[in-house]
């Protein structure tokens, strides 16, 4: 192992270290040794970038491995396969499995199957309570210490106010962030799709946003009176980055991310295109994709920083999941595979620039859970210490094939679309992933 | 009579069956031409309705399934009695006591009855959306039969084909529907058929029964909504009042059955608000003395009992336009 190799000719998007220019990249011995104009490329392996992105390897913050208790929606090793083709290098594991990881030994159970499985780094977030319930707090110095490098109840929003305090003060003892599903159960009375002009239409049962909001508004509150380090997951809502703008002036310790699905998609992908509704549940994903109003709100909260990070919340399910009726069918979108090509198109439209959509990609997820300090060089392309890059191709066409994902999850709603922007080479731990390139 | 002769004895059909869809799932893409197609042949089958021997043979060799996930009544009967009147053969299968207890997913099940020989479908289901699904996997026809909250086409019909057969055109006529709009299908469907026909449509009922946005088909439609039920009657053509469910109570939705009949229940001084002669509608199954006084369901302008008979002259109409045999 261990060759030299020149990432060659590429526009290298380093945010971390505020680089964006052509440039060539050596690694060597397992990390990048020199960033620098017309490296020699003697003795090297020369992965030619030309037109290409050179960028640090996306780090997802927000993923479901299903591993263990799901193995029929995705394993560790399926998913992460699916990551490292999606160009991200880095993926932390959401802790909705059975069992879910609330103790030490099952974290450490968890680890072993990640030695064992994963083609690329993933790290366990643990649970907030035990079991997932929301009733007692799960064991946090103890999945601490196993590695955990953040606590989440995943989908089951922490209900309790009181516990969710509770929580965020052992939480922030412990050094790690809560990533909150910020939603009132009450309220959301189980809608299946966002309230408004489509549940209306198709008779579906609504989630208003006032449900998230108003969740986001106590979390803030509670992430203020405990100084703790509350990361709000996949928000949704034009409400919800206003309240994390304005906790964020006042110095709240608060960080969010969005989904790819959320910044590309509305309401409208339920209806779907024709003049019949197709009532279709490869749109039903919790948050629901909501009105053009938040899109927007969305992406120019990620575009001014609001919003830190783009977060897949990577959702495989199986075909039966989702072959079924509109309410009953699983929420949840495969996405470590449309990821780059759904931020690229717009990043191509305007809405979003290149550099922020790295960023978010990449070093802004990374500083989020600390994983850059867990690992020096996570989310950046550092000299002495980054291990992983991605290159894409921003301008390649994409036409959305779910048959073709490595994923077990061939659940997205953008079958058949054509986008652009394609990884074309993946480099972890130093190495080149040839498995990872993309055809077609 | 054979199936190769089958309007033989039928009079006043439309000279062509010019039904195209497969199936019938709402009334809110239906063209003005399919309306007027299903009420012309509503028509024609009221006729045979009204005859001492009132049944055909037009669908002899025609199956047609009722799969009712939910538990109906006029419904379901309205379907087997179209389906026997044009000589069908009629199954009827209940989710309960079938293999959908045993877990079977709606697709099999669609696909089973395919097998079987279905040609017609006539669904029923609690959720939404679930007879487009069943419509997507099988090449019989469905009809929805009411869907979740979602939509109930064949009500709408007859609810029209009642209305023209007593006040013609509803072009520009106020037609007022009054309750549970929200968790209303037969509302929904009602409100975009009666829409796309010109009517002046006014939903009415206490705020947390009203849909929180207009059920506008399209873009920029839309229609009156109201909390106001007395202002709402002034120069009503037609009053149609929905069932109202105690469990809204239960859910926190209303105080009280009682608050609601003082805001909401359509009795004789009410009706008087409409103007004269204007029809009183109620799609079934009626709480009376909750949402409609026992004095005004029996009243002249009542038309509630002539809605359940229309509905098998409707319903005959489309199993005949839909089936096979009708599209020869």
């Amino acid at each position: 192992m261990s060759g030299r190799m020149v990432i060659k000719g590429g526009r290298v998007i380093d945010p971390a270290n505020g680089t964006d220019a052509v440039l060539d990249v050596l690694v060597a011995e397992g990390v990048v040794h020199e960033i620098a104009p017309d490296l020699s490329s003697e003795n090297a392996e020369v992965v030619d970038a030309a037109g290409c992105i050179v960028a640090p390897g996306f780090v997802d913050l927000h993923t479901h491995l299903r591993e263990p208790g799901f193995e029929h929606k995705g394993t560790i090793a399926t998913e992460t396969a699916a990551a490292l083709r999606g160009g991200f290098t880095t993926v932390c594991a959401m802790p909705n499995t059975e069992p879910p990881p609330d103790s030490g030994p099952v974290v450490a159970a968890l680890l072993e199957q990640i030695e064992r499985d994963a083609h690329v780094r993933v790290y366990p977030i643990g649970c907030v309570s035990a079991g997932r319930r929301g009733k007692e707090l799960a064991a946090i110095q103890e999945l601490t210490d196993a590695g955990c490098v953040a606590l989440s109840d995943d989908g089951n929003p922490v209900g309790d106010g009181q516990l969710m305090r509770h929580g965020l003060e052992l939480a922030s003892a412990a050094g790690l962030p809560i990533s909150e599903h910020s939603d009132d159960p009450a309220l959301n009375g189980g809608g299946s799709i966002n309230e408004g002009r489509i549940s209306e239409r198709l008779g579906l049962h609504g989630q208003p946003a006032a449900a998230e909001v108003s969740a986001v508004a106590r979390n803030v509150a509670l992430a203020e009176a405990t100084g703790a380090h509350l990361h709000i997951a996949h928000i949704s809502t034009e409400r919800a980055v206003a309240i994390i703008a304005d906790a964020k002036q006042r110095g709240v310790p608060v960080t969010c991310e969005v989904t790819p699905s959320h910044l590309f998609l509305t309401e409208d992908a339920v209806f779907g295109p024709g003049p019949e509704p197709a009532y279709d549940t490869n749109a039903r994903i919790n948050p629901p994709l909501r009105t053009e109003d938040d899109r927007r709100a969305l992406v120019a909260g990620l575009e001014s920083g609001v919003i830190d990070a783009i977060a897949t919340d990577h959702a495989p399910h199986a075909l039966e999941d989702k072959l079924c009726e509109f309410e009953h069918a699983a929420p949840g979108i495969s996405c470590l595979e449309t990821a780059l090509p759904t931020v690229m198109e717009l990043v191509h439209r305007g809405e979003l620039s290149m550099a922020r959509a790295v960023e978010a990609l990449t070093s802004a997820p990374a500083r989020c859970f600390g994983l850059d300090v867990k690992t020096p060089g996570t989310g950046s392309i550092s000299m002495g210490a980054s291990r992983d890059v991605v290159v894409f191709d921003p301008a390649a066409t994409v036409t959305i094939e779910p048959a073709a994902f490595v994923s077990k999850g061939k659940n997205t709603p953008l079958a058949g679309m054509e986008l652009r922007g394609r990884p074309v080479a993946v480099v972890l731990d130093g190495r080149l992933m040839k498995e990872a390139t993309v055809t077609g | 009579m054979t199936s190769q002769q089958p309007t033989g004895d039928m009079t006043g059909l439309p000279p062509e069956n010019t039904w195209r869809r497969k199936d019938l799932l709402n009334t809110d893409t239906l063209t003005h031409q399919e309306v007027e197609l299903v009420l012309e042949t509503a028509e024609a089958m009221r006729e045979v309705r009204g005859r001492p021997m009132n049944k055909v043979a037009t669908l002899r060799g025609t199956t047609v399934v009722t799969l009712f996930y939910e538990q109906s009544t006029r419904t379901r009967a309205s379907f087997e009695m179209a389906g026997k009147a044009l000589g069908a053969d009629v199954i009827n299968i209940s989710a309960s006591g079938s293999s959908v207890e045993k877990g079977e997913s709606l697709i099999d099940t669609v696909r089973t009855l395919e097998s079987i020989g279905a040609d017609l479908v006539v669904m029923r289901h609690p959720e939404a959306g679930a007879p487009y699904l069943a419509a997507r996997h099988t090449s019989a026809s469905i009809i929805n039969g009411g869907d979740g909250q979602h939509a109930h086409p064949t009500q709408a019909l007859l609810d029209l084909f009642t209305m023209r057969s007593h006040i013609g055109d509803v072009t520009g006529k106020r037609v007022v529907i009054v309750g549970d709009i929200r968790h209303s299908r037969v509302a929904r469907s009602n409100a975009w058929l009666l829409m796309a026909q010109g009517a002046e449509v006014v939903l009415c009922g206490p705020r947390t029964l009203l849909p929180r946005t207009t059920p506008g088909a399209h873009e920029g439609s839309g229609c009156e909504m109201t909390t106001d039920l007395d202002a709402a009657l002034k120069g009503a053509d037609v009053v149609m009042a929905l069932r109202m469910q105690k469990e809204r109570q239960q859910a926190g939705l209303i105080p009280s059955l009682r608050e609601y009949a003082r805001g909401y229940q359509l009795n004789d001084e009410r009706v008087a608000r409409a103007k004269a002669g204007a029809l009183v509608m109620h799609p079934g199954p009626m709480n009376a003395g909750v949402e409609v006084t026992t004095s005004v369901a029996n009243s002249a302008v009542s038309v509630i009992e002539e809605q359940v008979t229309n509905g098998v002259a409707v319903r005959m109409a489309l199993l005949y336009l839909m089936s096979a045999g009708g599209r020869r």
